[in-house]
């Protein structure tokens, strides 16, 4: 695997198939559907609680879905632990900003590379001539990773004491560093201000373009989700109520009543 | 050249001992001192493996200590000495130098399948769930060898001390400080190549995150079976060399007091640092020794030390740093792979 | 065979009444701080030697009949043993609560906190074992095959007491209102108004108490005291209300009784140095079920 590897799958990256989930009484997704092609950059609104996260939760394989099939690039995800899916192309952030507090800068992205290591415990220990090749790989790409993002000089830093902005970024860094198809960005927006948020809008573009790469996001800003997206899903209580080009999800009646009283829209 | 100034040190440092145990200039009661700092060290820093770089709680390490002991006692006596209940040696005496670091690692070995005990349900429990099974991991063990009256169950074991003297009648070599010294160079070898590798870096993943480790290709089961199992068998190494240096063993010896100890030892030299555990390690069985003549009242200023201590330095002594993050300088004077 | 089911359910209910109540006493500042306090076995240790000196000064110092000196050894060991819980509480916790330090430190000095209280006591009493002198007569009463004495039919009855004052101290007082809420959101309590530092005397005051309490019933039916009695017990104890699930009230006081009946059974049908091996693998095998107890609720990671 290559940065720029070339897709030859002709399967869509993220096909969800009548996806729902149950918690207790609650149905958090009700048969949810979304297909999303090669090089596509989507969105997904909702209002607050409406099962935006869980459907991340279900695709990165955190939950297990209660019915219903996601295939990424062809691949059933049934049944599989999240280590496995991000080994299918799936990377995603957090809502809330999860990165290794107490790991340098640089160690975060290494380590967000665990998945195709190539090497195990044993070859660890022996110092092999594969670790060391891999390690020399390992450090030479994050740095690499590191320097297109603007963040080499805090490598060796710890991710705590940097500014909240550049987290967030760190964090989108991290999750391109395990080589994905497809990115889950989760309200990357969340707790910037204005022109953080131009930065943002940006990145991701840059991202999309840079790293030809799927993107899928979560976002509250509808400026961002208007810049950036081609295509639009709107949720609220599990159920699609709308979807579209940004313009149509716009206007949608369902989705102006879902969001009554708030003026973002 | 002088980045090698650390190994030379230690292969003088080993040299030393050896020989000055040899020429008899150091007495037997310093011998088994440094002999139990040998033990010590591996206990803490295996332990801090589990407790201080993965961020668990294990309570129970003395009990995977208790299974190397006896495994490489028992193999020991059965394959190189005279036993009452097991006869006659399997093999020609005369091999057990040859023999012996592999009966210390079968030890490790079946320490670490033991380990298995913690490492399995360690995928679905934390915590203070966790602590709870790695007591009750460790009474098991405990009471097991207690109910196995082949081995003498809560009598003891007993016999090391021939296959000892098997391997000085090959050569008249001071055959327990040797060993002690070299499986304690290689668990600390193993320990800081495992941690300092990115695959070994997934420990401190899970520790600081464990849904993003899991989440960014990080197969969190896979380096908790691998450190829990790594960590009880180098406890079972330093096992081993525990029962060889006594000459005995008795499950009593290895109860939740001893779990303590390594606690003690690991909390004292700060989570998360291998340097750390190792001077821990070593300014315990030093305290140890030079409060032995308060009897039992040492058992009461230890404690009291530490919680003093813990008002003042609530990290311990390096808190998560290693002695050359601490002391750029010294990073002149060593190279690790 | 009735019969003996019977008689050994009294011996279950009586040897689980021990474990129940210094259960409690885990679970009360488990379920407040989260600090597993690992010389709580030992203040139950505390506890009973105290309860010793104070019987022995009523009966032979005072001369007091049995039931006066029992009237009396009571509150005074509650109380004299919830003085040494809070002392713990006020030289050893709270400082590194205040420094924000790692929870295990914590742990950490509870565990030396424990070996100080037993070395201490060997130390100063001496490693001979203590009598308890005998403070009420024991009858023994037979109805139908089964036997039971009316101590252990009172430390049965005291244990239940004990949960019913507990469970309503945590679900109906203010106290008990405040201790959920410290135990739901540490940060948010200061804020609220509510004086935690006060709170956390309270709980141990009631933790300590009944390891005291557990420790006058525990040395009136087995005695002979040593100071290494309250290690075992109370990492028993401790397991116990784990299983139950940690943190509640019912769960530390169901799994007392679970685990004095799961050891009197095994006492019952096998060799009695089974009793370790087999109560702790039934232990383990509840947690990789039920990994967080029985009444303990799983705590949902959310991202």
């Amino acid at each position: 695997m290559t940065q720029t590897q070339t897709h030859t799958n002709t399967a869509p990256v993220l096909e969800v198939r009548g996806l729902t989930q149950r918690f207790g009484g609650l149905t958090a997704v009700n048969n949810f559907n979304v297909t999303l092609k090669h090089g596509e950059l989507a969105g997904l609104i909702g209002p607050n609680g409406a099962g935006k996260t869980t459907v991340f939760n279900l695709v990165s394989g955190f939950y297990q879905p209660s019915e219903g099939d996601i295939l990424v690039c062809g691949s059933n995800t049934k049944g599989m632990k999240p280590h496995q899916v991000t080994g299918l192309g799936v990377a995603r952030t957090f809502q809330n900003i999860r990165l290794w507090n107490d790991m340098s800068v640089l160690d975060n992205i290494r380590v967000a590379q665990h998945g195709r290591l190539g090497y195990g415990f044993f070859h660890a220990i022996a110092r092999s001539g594969r670790y060391r090749r891999r390690e020399d790989e390992v450090e030479r790409e994050a740095r690499e990773l590191l320097e297109v993002f603007d963040l080499l000089r805090f490598a060796d830093e710890y991710p705590k004491n940097l500014p909240y902005g550049t987290q967030r970024k760190l964090e989108i860094a991290r999750a391109l560093s395990s080589h994905p198809q497809l990115l889950l960005l989760d309200e990357p927006a969340a707790g910037l201000n204005s022109a953080d948020v131009k930065d943002l809008i940006r990145l991701v573009r840059w991202i999309h373009g840079r790293f030809d790469v799927t993107i899928w996001m979560i976002e509250h800003h509808m400026d961002v989700m208007m810049e950036l997206c081609e295509q639009i899903k709107v949720i609220d209580f599990g159920q699609t109520i709308a979807e579209g080009t940004p313009e149509t999800v716009r206007n949608h009646p369902a989705v102006i009543t879902a969001y009554l009283g708030d003026d973002n829209i | 050249m002088l980045r090698y100034t650390f190994h030379i040190l230690l292969i003088l440092a080993g040299g030393l001992i050896t020989w000055m145990a040899y020429e008899e200039m150091i007495g037997l009661y310093t011998l088994s001192v440094l002999m139990f700092m040998g033990v010590n060290i591996i206990m803490s820093t295996s332990l801090n493996l589990v407790n201080g770089y993965m961020g668990e709680f294990s309570c129970g390490h003395a009990g995977f200590m208790c299974v190397g002991a006896y495994v490489s006692s028992i193999l020991g006596v059965l394959l190189f000495a005279k036993d009452k209940v097991f006869g006659a040696p399997l093999l020609d005496p005369s091999l057990a130098i040859y023999a012996f670091p592999f009966i210390v690692l079968a030890g490790g070995v079946a320490a670490a399948l033991a380990g298995l005990l913690v490492a399995i349900p360690s995928y679905k429990t934390r915590g203070d769930y966790l602590a709870i099974i790695t007591i009750a991991a460790n009474y098991i063990i405990i009471s097991v060898i207690e109910n196995l009256g082949v081995i003498g169950g809560s009598r003891g074991f007993m016999g090391m001390k021939r296959v000892i003297n098997a391997m000085e009648d090959v050569a008249y070599l001071p055959w327990m400080p040797i060993w002690v010294f070299l499986f304690t160079v290689f668990s600390v070898w193993l320990l800081r190549r495992y941690l300092s590798s990115t695959f070994g870096k997934g420990v401190s993943a899970i520790c600081q995150d464990e849904v993003a480790a899991e989440i960014m290709s990080v197969n969190t089961n896979k380096i908790k079976t691998i450190s829990f199992m790594v960590s009880s068998g180098v406890a079972g190494i330093a096992g081993g060399l525990f029962a060889y240096v006594i000459g005995y063993v008795n499950p009593g010896s290895f109860n939740i007091l001893k779990s303590t100890e390594a606690l003690v030892m690991v909390y004292l030299g700060g989570m998360g640092s291998l340097s750390g555990s190792i001077l821990s390690a070593v300014l315990f069985t030093l305290l140890l020794e030079a409060l032995r003549p308060l009897q039992i009242i040492k058992w009461v200023v230890i404690p009291l030390l530490l919680i003093i201590l813990m008002q003042f330095r609530p990290e311990g002594i390096m808190g998560n740093k290693e002695l050359g993050d601490m002391f750029p300088w010294l990073k002149r004077f060593y190279k690790f792979k | 065979m009735l019969a003996s089911i019977l008689q050994n359910v009294i011996n279950a209910l009586q040897w689980g009444s021990f474990y129940a109540l210094i259960a409690l006493g885990y679970t009360l500042v488990y379920g407040v701080l989260t600090l597993i306090n690992f010389a709580h076995g030992d203040i139950f240790m505390v506890g009973a030697y105290i309860a010793f000196f104070v019987a022995s000064f009523a009966l032979t110092t005072l001369g007091l009949p049995g039931w006066a000196a029992l009237a009396l050894t009571i509150p005074a060991t509650m109380v004299l043993t919830s003085l040494v819980g809070v002392t713990l509480e006020r030289i050893a916790y709270r400082p590194l609560r205040r420094k924000g330090a790692h929870r295990l430190y914590v742990v950490i000095t509870a565990l030396m906190a424990g070996l100080i209280l037993e070395n201490g006591n060997l130390a100063i009493l001496g490693a001979s074992r203590k009598a308890f002198p005998p403070l009420i007569h024991e009858t023994v009463y037979t109805i139908g095959g089964v036997s039971f004495t009316n101590l252990k039919i009172a430390v049965i009855i005291s244990a239940f007491l004990v949960f019913a004052f507990l469970h309503w101290v945590v679900t109906r007082t203010r106290v008990g209102m405040a201790m959920r809420a410290i135990s739901y959101d540490k940060f948010a309590v200061p804020l609220m108004g509510i004086p935690m530092d006060n709170i956390i005397v309270v709980t141990f005051v009631l933790g300590s108490a009944f390891a005291g309490l557990a420790g006058i019933l525990f040395a009136m039916s087995y005695p002979v005291l040593e100071p290494y009695m309250g290690a075992l017990i109370g990492w028993k104890a401790f397991i116990a209300a784990v299983v139950g699930g940690i943190g509640d009230i019912r769960g530390a006081f169901i799994g007392g009784f679970l685990l004095g009946a799961v050891e009197i059974m095994v006492v019952a049908f096998f060799p009695s140095t089974f009793r370790d091996l087999i109560g702790f693998t039934v232990l383990l095998v509840i947690l990789t079920f039920k990994p967080t107890g029985l009444f303990g609720v799983a705590k949902t990671t959310k991202i």
